[in-house]
């Protein structure tokens, strides 16, 4: 199978969602509810999606999108997975259960951005200290030790 | 180090007791400058201009500087990298493992200043002299190891100027403390005798 084999797939499996997946530069990108999140990701692996690369999030001010990286050894080829959530309670499904490598990832998204993965085994902070206050990776993070660079440098 | 301090002591206030004294400062730095141990403190890319200054090319051995992996072996510790808020606490306990005396080469912009992590940046540790008692400074992002050798000699001359004597030793005090840091305060005289 290879990723245009994958999309009409897709299109068979999620008739509403195929407007939404499109190929760019030999990558599908699949964009899905965040209801959908974890059955989404769960029949991509079994379809051959093995490996989980990265996790990772945007804040677009009223909601952050995360963003899935998977990866298949057969198809040689990878996936993004995008979803939405809203930054007022900014929860999603853990994928942990499918790829381990997701422990981590998700553990440092929620470290920057502060959204909880519901499931995950162990969600606490994983590169900045366990008292640490905000999420610095927010648009709106303000930390007072922070010193800005002036505009003539 | 007791006995030595006593030593000292006891030759200041003995008659004639200063020419003995000197005597035995002169082969005291002579042995400390020509041994300095270094604790490789490397956390980003100097470590690699460090690991480099070890090997052949460089060869630091000759002048009596191994880098030694243990803080109890070492005399001189290199902080070559930047430091961040959360390694900080891991660096300030590695230098209250070191025995006296010992001192600290800051290595690179990040060890001096935060270098390009000065703005715009909340995790890193603006210079590690805001908490260790830096001896000498090399500039450079990364220095090449000829300035790691200059340091090293330049730290030989300062080593070669101290005495034994306690009330001309080195002040190694001054180290400021670190917020939340264990060693300091309420727990520093229990952890010393387990952790440190």
């Amino acid at each position: 199978m290879d990723i245009v084999e994958l999309r009409e797939h897709l299109c068979g499996q999620y008739p509403d969602l195929c407007p939404l997946f499109s190929i760019e530069f030999g990558d599908g990108v699949l964009l899905v509810g965040s209801d959908r999140l974890h059955a989404a990701a769960r029949d991509l692996k079994d379809l051959g999606f093995d490996r989980l690369g990265m996790v990772t999030a945007v804040d677009f001010g009223e909601e952050f999108e995360l963003v899935y990286r998977l990866q298949s050894r057969e198809m040689r080829a990878g996936i993004f997975v995008k979803t939405r959530v809203p930054r007022e309670e900014p929860r999603i499904d853990s994928v942990n259960d499918l790829w381990a490598a997701a422990n981590w990832q998700e553990r440092e998204v929620y470290d920057m951005f502060g959204i909880v993965f519901d499931g995950h085994p162990d969600l606490r902070r994983i590169l900045l200290t366990d008292d640490w206050v905000g999420y610095p990776l927010r648009k709106d993070y303000e930390n007072p030790t922070i010193i800005r660079r002036p505009d003539y440098l | 180090m007791a006995g030595v301090d006593d030593l000292a002591k006891a030759l200041e206030h003995t008659p004639g007791g200063g020419v003995i004294l000197t005597s035995i400062d002169a082969i005291a730095d002579w042995a400390r400058g020509y041994s300095l141990w270094m604790m490789p403190m490397g956390t980003a890319c100097c470590a690699m201009e460090l690991i480099a200054a070890s090997f052949s090319k460089f060869d630091f051995d000759r002048h009596g500087s191994i880098p030694r992996p243990d803080p109890r072996h070492t005399d001189v510790m290199v902080v070559a990298g930047t430091i961040t808020h959360k390694m900080a606490p891991a660096v300030k306990r590695l230098w209250a493992q070191m025995p006296d005396p010992k001192w600290c080469i800051a290595m690179g912009n990040c060890a001096i200043s935060g270098g390009i992590f000065y703005y715009d940046t909340y995790s890193v540790v603006r210079g590690v002299d805001e908490f260790l008692p830096v001896d000498i400074y090399i500039a450079g992002c990364p220095p090449r190891p000829e300035s790691l050798q200059d340091a090293i000699l330049r730290l030989r001359e300062k080593v070669r100027a101290e005495s034994i004597s306690p009330s001309r030793v080195r002040a190694v005090e001054g180290v400021l403390p670190l917020p939340g840091d264990p060693l300091r305060g309420e727990s520093a005289a229990a952890s010393e005798g387990s952790d440190v």
